[in-house]
């Protein structure tokens, strides 16, 4: 049996396929679900800001022809209502890392020290939702910011804290660098692309928001990209993210430099059990090539 | 599903405050699946299908914003159209009874033709304030189910709540499968009766809905989702789900009373 346990900034996983911030992570009931039923190796929680928010109005999720157009707007129920989800996720024995939102340092540390206090074994810095005003990418596309951010929330934790990048910036191997000095523990990449699907026949953009984010198929490619270029900057582990459906894709990831996949949209491309699908496939390719583990192919295409 | 921008081409006045819009369906679609409507600039809000053929339709009380919004429409004018999405009924006999509160009659109307058209007796026991407000009626009689009806003010049928119709039927007849849809309370009276009896019972819940593909995560109960593990549920699942007849999750995710 090939070995695809796997470690991210010192959490342990049974496999290395994540679930990703914002899909079916708004319950301590379906991220419980989604490590028991689905087999993921982590969890990671919708993102968590300190003000409950409803987020954009619908329609706010369009299925494109390669992709998953969202402009959700990061609801949330507010960090001081979340511990109880929190608490409830870490039932699933996996780990649970809480995704926090905010603009400023002060308030992203507030938040972290909150989602230590639930018992999170790591929180996820959102920095490249991009499609909400003052948080998200509008901050993560300053790599001064980054740093910024990055080093109060270090100072202010135990647990690791890793930065989920946006794609969105000239050259992410910049924003990579900036988690790393700053003392972060890991990169996860990359968020969903700024995008936009009009309806010819109303003449009018669909989404609510007009703007929304493109995941799934259509971005893979961009997310394998900046996996290979951002592991050739920092030594700190980075999560590929983008598009991964099947274990060829996660294979992708992991051979571009990736230490761990997360997986979104694939969540209904293929059910909630394609965590566990895409780790037996990964397990069943490196069994057939004769590779012992996955140590054996992470970062490998780059020779 | 990508969204489809189609035409209403019909409309019917049901009775007090609803009607059904028609237009086609590209996708098949089998009683119980729901779709996603888009009003431009007003909201997309999720519909059960109250008929599934080519020529598909949604049956709608005037609530709110959206709900008033398609109340105004007419023929040739343009919403959007995703889905058809959700599990649907696993209809079964030989022998079924079909409750329905309200609106919530809606999507019985194509499980009661498809079940009649299996060669399934039905027993269809509906309810509403008046008799102005029942939905159905006529169309499930035609289809070939006894009809059995209740109204808060007795002003047709049983004076007094369709859970109390459905009590009596049950304890004078034996049915194979019950199927509910309307306000939750009644649900879980009819999950509770029908479990009491042994009899398996499918429900139609509702829940505030954005994505309708199983993403979001806003429609949850007890971590399932509505609009992709539901909207039909088994009454077995819902007696262990402590969110049934007491919970939702708001547009924040945060639970609330229902």
């Amino acid at each position: 049996m090939a070995d695809i346990t796997t470690s991210i900034a010192g959490l342990k996983m049974k496999n290395p396929v994540m679930l990703a911030s914002g899909i079916l992570g708004q319950t301590g009931e379906s991220l419980l679900r989604i490590a028991r039923e689905g087999g993921a190796g982590a969890v990671v929680s919708k993102s968590l800001g300190s003000e409950e928010r409803d987020g954009h109005g619908n329609p706010c999720v369009l299925e494109s022809g390669h992709g998953i157009l969202n402009s959700m707007g990061l609801p949330n129920p507010g960090i001081d209502d979340f511990g109880g989800e929190i608490r409830k996720a870490l039932e699933g024995g996996v780990p649970v890392i809480g995704s926090i939102f905010a603009s400023d340092p002060d308030d992203f540390s507030e938040l972290g020290r909150k989602m230590e206090g639930y018992g999170a074994h790591a929180v996820e810095l959102n920095l490249s939702c991009p499609h909400a005003d003052r948080v998200g990418l509008e901050i993560g596309s300053d790599p001064v910011m980054v740093r910024d951010i990055v080093k109060a929330v270090k100072s202010s934790l135990r647990i690791p804290v890793l930065a989920k990048l946006s794609p969105m910036v000239p050259d992410i191997s910049v924003t990579a660098v900036a988690v790393e000095e700053a003392g972060g523990d890991g990169i996860v990449a990359i968020n969903t692309i700024r995008a936009m699907k009009i309806a010819p026949e109303v003449g009018k953009p669909v989404l609510k928001n007009k703007v929304g984010g493109l995941s799934g198929p259509a971005v893979k490619p961009i997310g394998v990209r900046c996996v290979y270029e951002m592991t050739s900057a920092v030594d700190i582990p980075v999560v590929g993210v983008g598009g991964i459906m099947t274990g060829n894709d996660a294979l992708e990831y992991l051979m571009a430099g990736a230490s761990a996949v997360q997986i979104g949209s694939g969540v209904h491309y293929r059910g909630i059990t394609v965590f566990r699908e895409v780790a037996n496939e990964l397990e069943t390719f490196l069994e057939s090539h004769g590779y012992e583990g996955l140590g054996d192919i992470i970062g490998i295409a780059k020779g | 599903m990508t969204m489809e921008l189609t035409e209403i081409i019909e409309i019917i006045d049901e009775c007090n405050n609803i009607k059904t819009l028609k237009f086609n369906l590209k996708t098949s679609a089998v009683p119980g699946q729901f779709v996603m409507v888009w009003l431009p600039d007003i909201d997309e809000v999720p519909m059960s299908l109250s008929y599934i053929s080519n020529e598909a339709g949604i049956t709608v009380e005037r609530k709110g914003k959206a709900t008033s919004t398609l109340h105004s429409l007419r023929p040739g004018d343009t919403v959007g159209i995703r889905g058809p999405f959700g599990n649907g009924f696993e209809i079964a006999g030989p022998k079924i009874l079909v409750v329905g509160g309200g609106s919530g009659v809606a999507p019985l109307g194509p499980l009661v033709e498809h079940a009649v058209a299996n060669e399934l007796s039905v027993t269809a026991a509906i309810g509403a304030r008046s008799e102005c407000d029942i939905l159905f009626a006529d169309r499930l009689a035609r289809a070939g189910a006894v009809v059995r009806m209740a109204s808060d003010d007795g002003s047709v049928g049983h004076h007094g709540f369709v859970s109390e119709v459905v009590s009596e039927l049950m304890n004078t007849q034996r049915f194979d499968r019950v199927y509910a849809c309307g306000p939750e309370a009644l649900l879980v009276k009819c999950v509770d009766l029908a479990r009491s009896k042994g009899v398996p019972i499918q429900v139609s819940l509702e829940r505030y809905m954005k994505c309708g593909i199983g993403i979001c995560g806003s429609c949850q109960i007890d971590g399932l989702t509505v609009c992709r593990d539901g909207p039909v549920f088994n009454g077995d699942t819902l007696a262990d789900a402590s969110d049934f007849g007491s919970s939702r999750r708001t547009a924040s995710g945060r639970r609330v009373g229902l």
